[in-house]
């Protein structure tokens, strides 16, 4: 289970890199495997608002759909739209290639209250 | 309640299988491959996969043909020795107690093969209804294990296994032989939609067939064959519109609204016949139908069907079609409707998306 150093995460098992006041959201490693082949990803616009913990969209499997939380209040600047059409590249490259959304954070500094990865994989651990 | 397990539970395992509860057994749902590499390996090679889950009764006896004959829809005294059909059990209300195969061994002798979250409700509803007959009943699930080897290699891959040729046998025929030098039954039958064989065996058995035909089918080469879960399972089924308990049939469907009036011979007596003539007398009021999405999105069971605003069916079976890289679905809904190309919307989580009805099956191989 892969778990980057340079990344923030939720228990809904998403991830987080902050640039500059935008959060990059995508989900884990973990998650991507649980569900097994994606082949469907849903997700917002630009110019779509969160609360922190709301859906901003979903995933789908084979089998199942799951839903993707934002860890962080915000408004959504960028997305990426080729998971439209290659939604398996969240199962192979689920912290690069398969980011989800970049989101423009509402209140700066919110993602200090999420995970670490020691915390993170804690987390995981103790879920099994 | 622990769940309940094949005795191949311990080899699924250590396949690296993701293990889930189907219908009270410990099953694998997919293996390390995944589901969509599994369903395509299927499909252009050949796929393994456990069904020791399923039940196996034993109707032995003078009456065996005649007996069953009276409880199944389609025509037991058609079947020759060494021949099987696909059937069904209906109440008297028409609709259907379980989808099953008969296999005739001789005028005295058939086997039953059910749904394994069906057997016991199957056996009591069987053995309820023998009142005289001079058949003897034996429910033999747990003696048995069994394993379906499909795709355009699975003969090629059992073969050597055997010294029974493989050819020769029809599809929907079976014969008694040896499979590694183990007594089994070797059936020309599947749920994929591919060519391929069942083996029915001692459960004892069982680990020793699996790993042989792994081995056999060059299992981990690049194309070798590959253990399918039973999300490939319903994803293979699917695309070849064959029918799912509890999904198309069930204890409120009949089987002339589930496209299944080609095993139902009306002209016999059977349970269920009169309710079922009927039905077809009046007109059936919904049909089964196979549909594709055309915007983007996946219909899954129990979406409601729509036609301008008014819901008119919903969607019995739905998930992408990893073959044929669409993504479909089977849903009943209001006859008038029920038509190629008829344009409909499946409501996916509170939104209208674009579907279209086509014909089934969705898939069918190329037989040469």
């Amino acid at each position: 289970m892969n778990i980057p150093d340079n990344l923030k995460y939720s228990k809904d098992h998403e991830w987080v890199r902050v640039e500059d006041g935008v959060a990059v959201i995508g989900i884990t490693d973990y998650a991507q495997h649980s569900l097994g082949d994606i082949v469907y990803v849903e997700l917002p616009k630009a110019g779509d608002k969160f609360d922190a913990h709301a859906p901003l969209g979903s995933v789908e499997s084979v089998k199942a759909v799951s839903e993707i939380f934002t860890p962080l209040a915000g408004e959504i600047v960028e997305v990426n739209s080729p998971l439209n059409d290659a939604a398996e590249v969240v199962n192979s490259d689920p912290y690069g290639k398969g980011w989800m959304v970049k989101l423009q954070m509402a209140k700066p500094g919110e993602a200090d209250g999420m995970l670490s990865p020691e915390e993170y994989e804690e987390y995981v651990n103790s879920e099994k | 309640m622990d769940l309940r397990k094949t005795p191949l539970n311990d080899t699924h395992r250590s396949l690296g299988g993701k293990m889930v509860d189907f219908g009270g057994w410990d099953m694998p749902v997919q293996y390390p491959a995944g589901t969509i590499a599994e369903h395509l390996r299927t499909r252009n090679v050949a796929g393994l996969f456990d069904v020791s889950h399923m039940g196996e009764i034993w109707v032995d006896g003078d009456d065996a043909v005649s007996f069953i004959n009276r409880l199944t829809t389609n025509d037991v005294t058609k079947l020759s020795d060494g021949q099987a059909q696909y059937s069904a059990l209906c109440y008297a209300n028409g609709n259907v107690v379980d989808d099953l195969l008969v296999y005739r061994v001789n005028a005295k002798k058939l086997l039953l093969v059910v749904n394994a979250g069906t057997t016991e409700k199957d056996w009591d509803w069987i053995s309820s209804h023998h009142s005289g007959e001079a058949v003897t009943l034996r429910n033999a699930s747990s003696d048995y294990c069994q394993i379906a080897i499909q795709g355009p290699k699975a003969l090629a891959i059992l073969q050597p296994f055997t010294e029974t040729p493989l050819d020769p046998i029809k599809y929907y025929h079976f014969t008694n032989g040896k499979v590694c030098g183990i007594d089994a039954i070797i059936s020309r039958t599947g749920y994929t939609g591919e060519d391929g064989f069942e083996i029915y065996a001692d459960a004892a058995h069982a680990v020793s067939l699996w790993n042989n035909f792994l081995e056999g089918g060059k299992f981990g080469d690049a194309d070798g064959i590959l253990p399918c879960g039973l999300a490939a399972r319903n994803t293979l089924r699917l695309e070849s519109a064959m029918s799912l308990y509890g999904h198309e049939i069930s204890d409120d469907i009949n089987p002339l609204e589930a496209n299944l009036g080609w095993i139902c011979k009306l002209e016999k007596d059977f349970i269920g016949r009169d309710a079922l003539l009927q039905q077809k007398q009046s007109g059936l009021k919904r049909k089964l139908v196979g549909f594709e999405m055309i915007e983007p999105g996946i219909a899954r069971d129990g979406f409601e069907v729509f036609l301008e605003n008014t819901k008119i069916g919903f969607v019995s079976s739905g998930s992408p079609a990893p073959y044929l890289k669409k993504n479909i679905g089977l849903a009943f809904v209001t006859a008038e409707f029920a038509k190629p190309e008829q344009q409909i919307k499946i409501d996916i989580r509170g939104k209208q998306v674009a579907a279209r009805i086509v014909q089934t099956p969705f898939y069918k191989r190329i037989k040469k």
